[in-house]
């Protein structure tokens, strides 16, 4: 008889279909000069699914995400050590492409990063440094990229003013689509709807969720609300260390840990 | 471990106080309608039956307060768990004052028939045990105490035991006298309704273990069903 459900264990990393993961963290450190972020951590990210990661300011949930597309290594005295297996290659080797690997791992970040150029030169400038593309045909690429971006209907007739007119909202799905338009197969969004409004953030919630069926993506949020309505699978990670990973809805019904079960139900420290 | 925000414990304690409440009117209203039956008393049997209208009114007062809360404060985990438990603890509640407000009207009428004290008697300890195991699993949801609720979960099948032997003690009265056959049928619906009070018992037992644990009590208990017994 399941009379009693097992004690609530420190951690718990819920195992995943191995054929699904696309991206696989592997006993992963990160310093910032000798300060240790990230311990020990392993995660594996499952392939055409949205995986969250959530936790306190500080618990490292950004430093991982930045760990996934080598991001940190445009800074001196930043060092990762153990293993990001990316389709079977190890992405913390030395001598990895890095350019080529940011093409095919993009990232939104939290407040948007439109460049100071139209709509149209946004969206096309990352495609330009990968791929040289004739008119009608980057004119397709900007189109397809902001209509998944879902920002088409609303910028089709001012393509040629500057980004920079656009709202918060606006913006933010435009750099989602000029990370889309080099075409990717992971999406890094770190707290991509922080700085937007509840319309505007839902309509990059559909943006996502529609992305979802072709793209791996991570999504760091302090929005346990959007954790929950995005994602297939959830992380918890605090001062450094995942401490719970597994289905989202398991994480917001039953969380198997006291530390989840305290941050999510808002009873934290 | 308390939430950031107060104000949200507060609600939460709110709903497990009424709750508490409503259960402790429930357990009365069963045990007085039962000492109706055997005492022949239509004084206490009106006075359950007015005081069902207070378990309606905190029924619905719990689910007010749980939808507002859902609504408010988007409880997740334990405190989804304890919300949604609470309203359907509150819905089983309800039914079993239902159940003793029927007990109590039929109390009226057999008092106003000729006493069938042998049966009356039965279906007075019939009664105890229902409301002790009413009384348990209240206990186990005011305490928290999850193998206390499993006990009463396990324990339904002397419930039905019970109803099954007063079933056939029922029918042989009213095959030898037929004279005892209205206060036989009202009593034989009283002993239905206690069948159905101990489910009520088991239902709360059931939604404590989810609340507590996360995890559905799901493995077959012991059974006994009068039905396939006396129709086949």
């Amino acid at each position: 008889m399941n009379a009693l459900a097992p004690a609530p264990a420190d951690t718990s990393v819920a195992a995943i279909d191995k054929s699904t993961v696309k991206l696989d963290v592997q006993n992963l450190d990160f310093f910032y000069g000798r300060n240790q972020a990230l311990k020990g951590v392993s995660i594996p990210f499952a392939a055409n699914s949205v995986t969250s990661l959530i936790g306190p300011s500080g618990c490292g949930k950004s430093t991982l995400l930045r760990a996934l597309n080598r991001m940190y290594a445009l800074y001196p005295g930043q060092k990762a050590t153990g293993k990001i297996i990316f389709d079977g290659e190890d992405i913390l080797k030395p001598g990895v492409d890095l350019a080529m690997l940011r093409a095919k791992i993009g990232m939104v970040f939290q407040k948007p990063t439109p460049f100071p150029m139209s709509i149209h030169d946004n969206v096309a400038f990352g495609v330009r440094l990968y791929e040289t593309l004739g008119k009608a045909d980057m004119a397709g690429r900007v189109e397809e990229s902001l209509r998944r971006a879902a920002l088409w209907d609303e910028v089709k007739d001012k393509l040629h003013t500057s980004g920079l007119g656009l709202s918060g909202g606006q913006q933010q799905r435009l750099c989602v689509a000029r990370c889309i338009a080099v075409k990717p197969e992971i999406l890094l969004l770190d707290e991509p709807t922080s700085a937007l409004d509840p319309i505007s953030s839902a309509k990059l919630e559909e943006t996502v969720t529609q992305l979802k069926a072709d793209y791996t993506i991570v999504i760091v949020t302090h929005n346990l609300g959007q954790a929950a309505r995005l994602s297939k699978f959830t992380g918890f990670m605090y001062l450094g260390e995942l401490v719970e990973f597994g289905e989202t809805e398991g994480m917001f019904t039953h969380p198997l840990t006291t530390r989840a079960s305290d941050y999510i139900t808002g009873r934290f420290g | 471990m308390e939430h950031t925000l107060r104000a949200y414990d507060e609600d939460l304690d709110a709903i497990t106080a009424e709750l508490a409440r409503m259960g402790g009117l429930a357990e009365a209203e069963v045990a007085d309608s039962i000492r109706a039956i055997a005492r022949r008393n239509v004084a206490l049997a009106q006075t359950v039956i007015s005081r069902d209208a207070g378990l309606d009114a905190m029924e619905m007062d719990i689910e007010r307060k749980a939808i507002r809360l859902i609504a408010l404060r988007q409880p997740v985990a334990d405190d989804l768990r304890r919300t949604v438990a609470a309203m359907k603890v509150s819905m089983n509640l309800e039914r079993i004052g239902d159940l003793a407000k029927n007990i109590a009207k039929r109390a009226i009428v057999i008092a106003q028939s000729e006493p069938v004290t042998p049966l009356t008697a039965s279906i007075e300890r019939m009664g105890e045990l229902v409301t002790s195991r009413l009384k348990d699993v209240l206990d186990a949801l005011s305490s928290r105490e999850v193998e206390r609720a499993v006990a009463v979960w396990s324990l339904d099948h002397e419930v039905d035991e019970h109803y099954d032997t007063i079933f056939r003690e029922l029918l042989t009265y009213m095959m030898g006298d037929p004279r005892t056959i209205t206060a036989c049928a009202h009593l034989l619906f009283v002993a239905k309704n206690l069948e159905r009070i101990g489910d009520h018992a088991t239902n709360i037992a059931e939604i404590l273990h989810y609340e507590i644990t996360g995890v559905e009590l799901t493995d077959e208990r012991p059974k006994s069903d009068a039905l396939q017994r006396h129709d086949s």
